[in-house]
Parts: structure tokens; sequence; C-alpha cells
């Protein structure tokens, strides 16, 4: 990969003279605290672009999930489809829809809601179909309709399993974004390229993405215990 | 349960039969399991109607054709006059109560949602419906305040079972379907919940139709039985005690068991049959007066009892030696037979404690006869043989055309 294919050049964001911490490429606290306002529309640029792309991976992988539900052979191809496209090495998938979409946010989204497909459309399609029969047929019995049945017993049960499909893809989605500045989207990755020689940018940089990440996820993880209280019941 | 409705409705088939394709290969030629041949017969309303028979004989296929989870290939089912193909399957399914075996309660829901099911899906409004819920969860033996708010896996087996059954009459349906629903518990919960819903049945005379492979559920429970052979044919349609009695033919005799003679004794109680008289005497009376009494009775033994009636004992001859009886005793009143035992478990008791006859009482304790292996015996003795066509199959229109009850209790 050469550097001239890069969106981005490498800046200066700290002095160079020599004898100081900075110079030696070190972790500076002082260098950190003066310039942590430098980190902020990176961090915002990596939240929109991970939260849009989940977020209308989730209402593509619903959608196809829920006609995988009622149509019984949708499901193997596509969730082979979604398969292969998680293959794809995601900084080639970045630069290849560069002709396509041009640089910018557009083209980091469509190829991260891409990856957010295997869990998600996986994770739907087994979280419906691991319903119990024995449920679905006295639901059926006391005359339920199709569509009761869905959003009112089969969805509802399917919800662990659609939000442990929403970390994953949600987790997944925050570290490939640190690749979308190939695609031209900026994001905290963008932030760690342009002085990636330089300990204290990468920390900062590198550390605000895990930090995503982990809130990201332990938000969801809390908004399951609060949908899912039948789950901590004791057994009898 | 001051306003529990005695609702029920009749259902009757007519000429359903229900095809599947023919088994091909090594099973060609023999019949398909689940289908239902030209099936007519008529539940009366408020009446347990079991479904018994091998596997395969078609028996869940007939049920679920009711409430259209299966539609039979040709022929009418009626519920209370009305074919049921009449309305959507959705309506039609909220006006029958529905059992299975696993239960089926939706785990996600607190066990007053899981109630409140049938009701919600009718619109009934809140406060309604939580009445309602704590009604049922009391009929089933089960304390809203302490239920309520818990979740399906945090209840027993049995427990799921029983509000299983509160949520199938949740919405008051005349006809309750009920497929093998006491076949996943243990057998002493079984028995219980067999019991419980006898006593239950009695409140709310539903009509109830009810799946299972066990002749012996299909007898205790049963008011009428529907025995159904492979391919899906009515082989005879009676009460219990016709059924044993009188089976139609040798497929009949042999499900039914070699026992069936046996089996009858769980159809009759003690307070249903001639028991024998006994000369009760009291200590102290003049013996004068005891052997008169001896004189009248079947059995030449008198008991000792108390001054309430209760047995105590068998007299000894030395106790009426003397001017007045003195309680001497030559064997306690052991085992004491109940007016409401079933003729089997009362046998059980003479052959456990190796006697050939025993007092009986009733609920106060106080002696209602005495009850002998003899007297069993005769219990048992069938009237001259008839017609091995017992069968009864859809009567002619016009009897009992209206036979739903509805009167406020």
């Amino acid at each position: 990969m050469s550097a001239a294919l890069l969106p981005l050049v490498q800046l200066d964001i700290r002095s160079r003279r020599g004898g100081t911490c900075e110079s030696e490429d070190g972790f500076c606290p002082d260098w950190i605290v003066d310039n942590l306002d430098r980190y902020v529309s990176p961090l915002l640029e990596h939240v929109v672009l991970t939260m849009v792309s989940v977020g209308i991976g989730f209402a593509i992988a619903f959608a196809v999930a829920l006609l995988a539900h009622r149509r019984e052979w949708v499901s193997a191809p596509v969730g082979a489809l979604t398969s292969v496209l998680f293959t794809i090495p995601s900084v080639a998938a970045f630069l290849l829809l560069v002709p396509l979409t041009g640089l910018g946010p557009l083209t980091a989204i469509v190829a991260l809601v891409g990856y957010t497909q295997v869990f998600l459309f996986r994770n739907m399609v087994n979280g419906l179909s691991n319903v119990g029969e024995e449920t679905k047929d006295a639901a059926r019995g006391m005359g339920l309709t199709e569509r009761q049945l869905l959003w009112r017993v089969e969805l509802p049960l399917a919800v662990p399993e659609i939000l442990a499909g929403l970390r994953i893809a949600t987790v997944t989605t925050v570290n490939l974004a640190t690749l979308a500045f190939f695609a031209g989207a900026g994001g905290l990755g963008a932030q760690i390229y342009t002085d990636i020689t330089f300990r204290s940018n990468v920390v900062v940089a590198g550390g605000l993405a895990i930090l995503l990440a982990a809130l990201f996820d332990l938000l969801i993880l809390g908004g399951q215990r609060l949908a899912t209280p039948w789950r901590r019941a004791a057994a009898a | 349960m001051a306003d529990q409705h005695r609702q029920a409705a009749v259902v009757e088939f007519d000429h359903v039969t229900k095809r599947y394709d023919a088994p091909t290969g090594r099973d060609k030629g023999k019949p398909t399991p689940g289908a239902v041949n030209d099936l007519s017969m008529k539940v009366p309303a408020g009446k347990i109607c079991i479904l018994v028979g091998p596997s395969g004989c078609g028996k869940t296929t007939t049920m679920k054709m009711i409430n259209r989870i299966i539609e039979p290939t040709s022929g009418t089912i009626r519920l209370q006059g009305e074919d049921v193909t009449g309305s959507p399957p959705d309506e039609l399914r909220r006006r029958i109560g529905y059992v299975i075996q696993q239960v089926g309660l939706f785990p996600h829901l607190t066990i007053a949602d899981n109630v409140a099911t049938v009701p919600r899906l009718l619109r009934w409004d809140g406060s309604r419906t939580r009445a309602r819920v704590d009604e049922m969860l009391d009929l089933v033996g089960m304390d809203p305040s302490i239920y309520r708010g818990r979740y399906p896996k945090e209840l027993s087996g049995g427990q799921r079972q029983r509000v299983g059954v509160a949520r199938a009459l949740a919405a008051d349906p005349p006809v309750m379907l009920m497929d093998e629903p006491f076949g996943a518990v243990d057998p002493i919960a079984r028995e219980k919940l067999q019991n419980e819903f006898l006593r239950l049945q009695e409140d709310i005379g539903k009509t109830i139709v009810f799946v299972t492979h066990d002749i012996d559920e299909a007898i205790k429970m049963g008011d009428r039985i529907a025995v159904l052979r492979t391919g899906g044919k009515l082989a005879q349609y009676a009460s219990p005690a016709e059924l044993l009695m009188y089976p139609a033919d040798e497929f009949v005799e042999d499900f039914v068991g070699a026992d069936r003679a046996l089996k009858r004794l769980a159809l009759q109680r003690v307070r249903d049959i001639d028991l024998w008289t006994a000369a009760t005497v009291r200590s102290g009376e003049p013996v004068a007066e005891a052997r008169r009494k001896i004189a009248e009775a079947d059995i030449d033994i008198p008991l000792v009892v108390d001054d309430h009636g209760r047995p105590q004992g068998w007299l000894s001859e030395r106790g009426l030696a003397g001017e007045r009886v003195r309680p001497e005793l030559r064997s306690r009143a052991e085992p004491l037979v109940e007016l409401d035992d079933v003729l089997r478990d009362a046998l059980a008791d003479l052959i456990e404690s190796e006697v050939h006859y025993s007092p009986v009482v009733d609920p106060d304790g106080c002696l209602a006869g005495v009850l002998s292996l003899e007297v069993i015996s005769q219990s048992l003795h069938v009237p001259p043989e008839r017609a091995r066509t017992s069968t009864e199959l859809v009567e002619p229109a016009g009897d009992d055309a209206v036979s739903a009850e509805i009167e406020p209790a």
C-alpha cells in the first residue's frame, strides 16, 4: 500500500523541538491534557459512523430475517452471502468502493453495513427459529394471528439472541471504523494515522476507540437486561 | 367463582375425513399416520370426551380439526350447530380453550400476562382482565398474590400445567381441547392434577375433548370414550363402563386390556353398590338385644361402635358371654373403607389387610355398612351380553339440539 493512495497526509500535531517527551515519540500526559480537544470531532465522527452503519445494518437484516422466517429457502443463501461479505478484507472493501461511491462517509457506511450482516442476520434468524414449537402451538391454538405471534411471542423471545448479535456487530463496527479513513470518512482511525509514530496520539485515539466499543457494549447489555426480565427469573 | 357461568357447547363430527399423502416406498400400503376416516360422532355439552387409541390413529388430528389447526379433507365439524369453517380460525380459536402436553406457557410473560392472553385478544378492559386472571388462578388453586408476577420457569411442572388450564379457561370458552395435558408430569403429580381437574369440571361444566394414549386415564377422566384404531376409524364410542363391559370388537377388547374386569373396579365407588349390613352393638347393652340384631344382619359378627356410631372393632364371642355386652374385641375395625373410595382402592385395602370384609364409614366416620370380597365380585357381574354394536354414532337430528346451558350460578 503506497502512501500516495491514502486520503490523508501526515500532519504535525506536536512540537518537534529536541529533548522533550513529545519529540521522543513518548507518552506525555501533559501534552494529552492540553490536546484533548483534537480528539472530540474524530470521536464524534466515529460514533456517527458506527451508529448509522449499525442502524442501517439492523434495519436491512431485520427485514431480510423476517422474510427468511416466512420463506425458509431464503435463509441459507442469504446467510452464506453475509459470510462471504465478512471475508472481504476491510481495507480492500473501502478502497474498492471508492470508485463507486466516492471518498467520504457514504463509502465507509456501505462497507460497514455489509460487515454487520453476518452477526445481525444470523442471530435474528436463529433467535426466531429457536422459539419452541409448543409455545407457537399454544399461541396459535389460543387464536393469535401470525402477525400477533411474530410481534408478541416470537420477536420478544428472540430478543436475547438479536441483541447478542447487535453487541458483536457494534463492537466489530467500532473496530472496523478505525479503517474508514481509507474511504475518507475520518473517525478515530484518521486521527491515529495523522501521527502514527507518536505514542501519546496512538494511545489516546486507540484508547477512545476501545472505550467507545466498551460503552456501546455495556449500553446494549443494559438494554437487554431491562428488556428481558424473564431471563433472570430463578428456575423452580 | 360466584359469577362462573356454566357454558358448554355440543361438538359434532359429521363424516369427517382427513387424508394425508399415502406412504410410498417401503411403507406403501400401510395406513398414513394421523389420518381420519369418515368420523361421525357427537360430544354432548358439558361432558368430557376422551379420544384414545394407539399412536398414529388420528386422535390428535381429530382434536386439532375442531379448532382448525388442521383442516379436514372432507366433512363438517359443528360447534353448537355452527360449522367451524364459518368464522376465521383466529376468532374461532379464541372461543375454544387449548391445553397441550408441554403447556406452552409464554416464557417471556408473567403468569398473570399468560392467563390474560385471550381476554386481551378479545380486548377486554384492564380491570375486567385483572379480576379474571385472579379468579382463574384461584380456581386452579394458585394464590394470585404469590404467582401473579412470576415467570413460567419459576414454577414446577404441575404448577405450569395448572396455569395452562387457567389460561385456557380465561375467556370462559364453551369447549376445551386438551392434548395429553397430564402426560409430561410425574405419576404422582398426574394423579393429583387429574383429580383436581375432575373437581374443577364439576364446577365449570365445559365440553372437553381430551386426547390420551393411556386407557386408564381415559377410563378415569371420561364421560364418553372414543376409541380410534390405526387408519383413523372410530372403533367404539361409549361410556367407560360400557366400553369395559361390552367392547365392540377384538381391537377394543385388546386395547382396553385383558384386565378390563378389574378396570371396572375403578369406575364404581363403594357408595354405588349394595353393602352388607352388620349388627352394631355398644358396650353395656343387653346381650339379648345384641343377639336379636345379629340375627337380622347379613354378617354374624357384630361391630362394636362408640356413642357416635363410629366402628371400634369386631366383637369376640366372649363379649356376649354375660348379661351385658363387654367390649372384648377379636380384632380392630381395620381397614376402614370410605363410601367415596373407588372399589379398586377398597379392594386393595382388603387384600393388603388380609381380610374378607371390612366396615365402611361415611364422611363423618359413622358406620355405613360392610364391604366384602363377595359384594365386590357381585358388583362386577355383567348383565347378559348385548349385541356388540354399542357404538353410538350421530343421533338423529332434533334431539337436544339446544343443549347449551347458560345459567348464572
